[in-house]
């Protein structure tokens, strides 16, 4: 397995091979950041550092998984020109999707519930992408279900679209296996001891759990989600009440953490205000849990990710709130 | 009198697994106590420990979000129809 990974790496650089200048090859090998006010109160031997996957060209995490599932596609002769990507996303893997397609010529089609912002739609159309408006009650899940009910209902339409499908694709957490984990170990010289990442497709964490309890078993990998199936935590899902996706990996999972909204609308703010990081609302999730984690340690260096930019959020109100 | 609520997928689990359900109310915040009274387990998912609504809970009635209207005073009407929607960032137009 790890054999065969390892082959799909050099794949991927292979096929963007000739592209050092291309926009596709400025995906990956973010900067890692470490946080310095928000910490001052830890132990001196403990420190938190951050990916700042903002510096993806589609500003955010979800380009790699994107990009990796359309050359997993490509190669396996799934996507071929002329065919259509189609999936459902309000959120960054739409606009990784709409860049990538841009970028490689393919036509994008999204579904999205209606709900989705003015300055989110307009981004998604710029880079071409059709949108497809679905029910705003059923949220994400109402947009998946219709992608799903498009494709079973017509056999041609398999000939027309490529669905990544990025809940059930292994390309997905493979380009967190060969990336994000691969970067972690490098940027830290292998000194990483925790690794904290929220749930939602589940393949930033298990991609790069996978990847750091390879090189050290002894790595503590930990997880958080939502405290309840109704929050506003971008791009997390509360696991035991939603459609668990197929490549999820609960082995990998040493701890699993609850993080409220609220707190995380906190410490997004704080972030922006203390350390200089406007970053978005997983990203302030992320930093409450891996204080949780660094709380409880005398020694050590925790890793978690930031996964977009607080640009993409301006029109929320959370800014405004205290 | 008896308005509709419509209760987003996530949240059916604790109302019953219904999609709508019909709840009296003079206003907005007394009919989403009336809500939460009685089914109790949706209560920690839209208030918090103060009491006071979350503030990602986006309530619309009709097409309109609350919070341009009066916000939990905001009136009901006979024939309104209020919706619990799913955050999603930046969601704020309907």
């Amino acid at each position: 397995m790890a054999l065969k990974m390892i082959e799909t790496a050099l794949d991927q650089e292979e096929i963007l091979a000739g592209e050092s200048n291309s926009l596709l090859s400025r995906i990956g090998n973010t900067p890692l950041i470490r946080l310095h006010s928000i910490t001052a109160e830890l132990p001196k031997k403990v420190a938190i550092y951050a990916k700042a996957e903002w510096f993806n060209p589609g500003g955010s995490v979800k380009d790699r998984a994107a990009l990796n599932m359309i050359l997993a596609g490509e190669r396996s002769g799934q996507l071929t020109p002329g065919k259509t990507i189609i999936d459902a996303t309000s959120g960054n893997t739409g606009i990784a999707y709409a860049m990538i397609g841009a970028a490689r010529g393919y036509n994008v089609q999204l579904a999205l519930p209606k709900n989705a912002s003015p300055e989110r739609k307009k981004i998604l159309e710029n880079y071409g992408a059709e949108l497809i408006l679905t029910d705003p009650m059923s949220g994400t899940d109402g947009a998946q279900a219709y992608v799903k009910s498009l494709l079973a209902e017509n056999p041609a339409n398999r000939d027309r679209y490529f669905y990544p499908d990025q809940y059930n694709n292994p390309a997905n957490w493979e380009a967190h296996f060969n990336g994000t984990g691969r970067e972690i170990l490098a940027q830290t010289n292998g000194r990483v001891t925790h690794f904290v990442a929220g749930l939602g497709t589940t393949g930033t964490f298990t991609g790069t759990a996978r990847r750091l309890k390879t090189f050290d078993e002894n790595i503590k990998t930990i997880s958080f989600q939502p405290d309840s199936p109704y929050h506003g935590l971008e791009g997390m899902k509360h696991l035991e009440t939603a459609v668990v996706p197929g490549i999820y990996d609960p082995a990998l999972v040493d701890e699993n953490l609850e993080i409220t909204t609220e707190s995380a609308f906190e410490m997004t703010r704080r972030l922006a205000r203390e350390e200089g990081l406007f970053v978005g609302v997983s990203a302030g999730a992320a930093m409450v849990a891996a204080i949780k984690v660094a709380q409880t340690l005398e020694e050590g260096i925790v890793v978690t990710i930031f996964c977009d930019s607080g640009y993409r959020y301006l029109s929320d109100r959370f800014w405004d709130e205290k | 009198m008896a308005t509709k609520v419509f209760i987003p997928t996530p949240l059916r689990q604790y109302a019953g697994n219904q999609k709508a359900v019909n709840v009296s109310g003079e206003t907005v915040g007394e009919l989403l106590n009336n809500l939460t009274t009685e089914f109790s387990a949706l209560r920690k998912h839209l208030y918090n420990e103060e009491g006071q609504l979350r503030s990602f809970v986006n309530i619309y009635v009709n097409d309109e979000d609350f919070r341009y209207l009066q916000g939990p005073a905001t009136n009901i009407q006979e024939n309104d129809e209020i919706s619990i929607i799913p955050s999603i960032a930046g969601g704020k137009e309907a």
